[in-house]
């Protein structure tokens, strides 16, 4: 055991030398002349070699006390913390706006945090649940938001008539991109996916008569109270006056902050209940074994469409909630990259848990803006972070599967028996 | 005619210019077990494809009672009344014995549920057919012996017990005609042994308070063929070779050629 151990570790410095040495090793500095001169740091070299070598050690030492030799799987506590985390995280996601510390700053933080946790709600439904990897997601957060936008604009809608029929658009364009795409599978499907997510961009991007353009709409109406207004002045029929409080403008921070909570629970609740639901049992058997599936009788084409549909109108909703929270939206708010950061958070969350995700996002959005100090370093901090979770848990924060239905005690199902789906 | 007789009537299946099966005809009686035997490659497989909507047949019909099942798109076969299993195993290993097999009711739960709307705001009569769903369950679950497996994912079972989950599936669906592709296949001669019991009792109707249930079955497994088979059918490169009782099929000097093979002198 110990010999192979220093063997591994011997093995794993020889290859460190062999990458340090021209990596690391080997400086060029400019001379008195300006030609380039060589200037040897071996001694930096063995440092980091030794530094591989010992921390080789360490986790060949850390890997076998964490695998007794019974070969019984080591069980990480996620499980039993995640019973009094998703209350915890709930109660303080409730409180947020009441605790002293929380400013003008931390608010506006809960409400991008919360936007994401909804969004990755809304995208597990698809990737998660039904196992359709979807790398267009953010075309249904465009869509949602351009329809808030111009029929605010347009017709004068409100944003509680607007909320609804953005979700709705997005869901009837949550159809039309599944309806191509119902034969495509795996690698294929995120190509369209992908490519459909860069088509409505830059359809927005060119439809200027429409979409104002790269320009962007501005001007976007603010939500109301219920028809009370948020406004500075304390005229009669503003929220301030009907409350008889001084007017402040935290009060519609706080206000956008219960409303993006409360579409965030709403997403939740729908998940959750559609999960223990034939149709959601559906969905999770499609990512398991389509053709089996068929063979009982599923309608998989219609099966998909409602996944990418009610993905989608979440997406639209989170949309809608973000063009009224900003005010101005243009196409420059809905590249790839946003795509990309809401799978991760789905990916990194565990696909199909509910609590992974929040904590994924909470930390990937959350934790990005704590680190801002570091400035540069935030993205070595961030890329390192996402290494150790592939690393420690491949199958996201928190993997297992909990069943829906059980005769006697649910047990938790490993993440190792779940398919991730193909198509 | 009755409903549940299944009638294949010159049915032919070509990949390109690959004839897998040739004109093939049979009726599989209700309340009987049919079974399909043949070397590897004779189109078994295939031919089960057909019939259960995989495939779409180049030619021929495929009637169950007065459904044309060869008309039908994939999902509609099964709710038509057949059900199927696969040669290698085709369980949903992320979810427990029970979701399977609630999975498998799940048009009468979606209907039950009124497609879903009604079932997420906590209506309609969902709660009663998902008892009554489950009760189902359990009484399949106790019929193949997995009432203590219930709760526990589908792909941490063992092989046998996988393969009986498999059926107890399909049965789930409520089928009138069950087609199974070699469900021996891998099982040591106990659990063969009870297999034969299980297809025995599903195609009479006293496993599980289920009606009783036609069956079709692939197998290679010639001690569970010819201990069960009501009648017999032999393919060969596609074609049909023979058909009739175990005891003619044993005696028949075709299906010894082309498959059982002569006892060799000593």
């Amino acid at each position: 055991m110990k010999g192979t151990a220093l063997r591994d570790a011997g093995i794993a410095a020889a290859v460190a030398a062999c990458l340090f040495v021209p990596i690391v090793g080997l400086r060029t500095e400019p001379g008195q002349t300006g030609a380039l001169a060589l200037q040897p740091r071996f001694g930096l070299v063995a440092l980091l070699v030794a530094a591989v070598f010992f921390g080789r050690l360490v986790i060949i030492g850390w890997h076998s006390r964490r695998r007794p030799a019974a070969g019984t799987k080591p069980r990480f506590v996620l499980p039993e913390v995640g019973r009094y985390a998703a209350p915890a995280l709930l109660g303080f996601a409730l409180l947020l706006p009441f605790f002293p510390f929380t400013g003008r700053y931390e608010l506006d933080i809960g409400i991008l945090v919360l936007t994401y946790v909804m969004l990755g709600w809304g995208l597990n439904i698809v990737v998660g649940l039904a196992g359709l990897l979807d790398l267009g997601y953010v075309a249904f957060y465009a869509v949602g938001a351009y329809t808030y936008a111009l029929l605010a604009q347009t017709f004068g809608l409100s944003f509680w008539a607007c909320l609804p029929l953005a979700g709705l658009t997005a869901g009837c364009w949550g159809v039309l991109l599944g309806f191509p795409v119902l034969r495509l599978r795996g690698d294929y499907l995120a190509i369209v996916t992908l490519g459909f997510g860069e088509i409505i961009r830059i359809v927005l991007l060119n439809w200027t008569s429409l979409t104002n353009g790269p320009n962007g709409i501005g001007g976007i109406p603010r939500p109301s109270f219920f028809g009370l207004p948020f406004s500075s002045g304390n005229e009669p029929g503003s929220f301030s006056h009907f409350f008889g409080v001084e007017p402040s403008s935290v009060q519609r921070v706080v206000f956008l902050y219960y409303l993006i909570l409360a579409l965030a629970l709403l997403t939740n609740w729908v998940s959750i209940r559609l999960r223990r639901q034939p149709l959601g049992r559906a969905w999770e058997a499609l990512r398991e074994d389509e053709i089996a599936a068929r063979a009982l009788g599923i309608n998989v084409r219609n099966t998909k469409l409602t996944a990418f549909a009610l993905g989608a109108t979440f997406g639209g909703l989170a949309g809608a909630f973000f063009a009224t929270r900003a005010a101005f939206i243009s196409p420059e708010s809905f590249t790839f990259n946003e795509s990309a950061i809401i799978l991760a958070i789905v990916v990194l969350g565990g696909l199909g848990s509910q609590l992974g995700i929040a904590i994924s996002a909470l930390v990937m959005i959350g934790g990005f803006e704590l680190f801002r100090d570091f400035g540069e370093w935030r993205m070595l901090i961030f890329g390192g972070a996402m290494v150790l979770i592939m690393v420690l848990k491949p199958r996201g924060l928190v993997g297992d599967r909990t069943p829906t239905i059980a005769l006697g005690a649910r047990k938790t199902i490993d993440a190792g028996l779940i398919s991730q789906g193909q198509g | 005619m009755d409903e549940t007789r299944l009638v294949v009537d010159g049915v032919t299946m070509r990949f390109g210019g690959l004839t897998a099966v040739d004109g093939v005809s049979f009726t599989a009686e209700p309340g009987h077990i049919t079974a399909i035997i043949g070397p590897n490659g004779a189109g078994k497989t295939t031919l089960f494809n057909c019939i259960t909507g995989f495939y779409r047949a180049t030619a021929g019909q495929i009637l169950l009672g007065d459904t044309a099942l060869h008309r039908l798109p994939g999902h509609r076969i099964a709710l038509a009344g057949v059900g199927r299993t696969f040669q290698n195993i085709r369980l949903f290993g992320g979810m427990t014995c029970l979701e399977n097999l609630l999975v498998a009711q799940h048009r009468r739960l979606m209907a039950a549920s009124w497609f879903g709307i009604g079932a997420v705001l906590g209506l309609s009569r969902y709660p009663a057919a998902e008892r009554e769903a489950v009760e189902r369950a359990r009484a399949w679950l106790i019929a193949t012996d997995l009432l203590e497996r219930a709760d526990d994912a589908a792909g941490s079972l063992p092989y046998g017990a996988q393969r009986r989950l498999e059926i107890a599936r399909a049965m789930c669906t409520g089928p009138r005609l069950l087609c199974l592709d070699e469900p021996a296949a891998g099982l040591n001669p106990r659990e063969s042994a009870t297999l034969s019991e299980l297809v025995r009792a599903i195609r009479d109707g006293s496993a599980a308070d289920a009606d009783p249930c036609s069956v079709l079955l692939i197998e290679h497994d010639m001690g569970v063929v010819m201990g069960i088979s009501d009648k017999i059918v032999v393919l060969d490169h596609g074609a049909r070779i023979a058909m009739g009782t175990p005891a003619e099929i044993r005696a028949d000097p075709h299906v010894i050629a082309a498959y059982l093979g002569e006892d060799e002198p000593a």
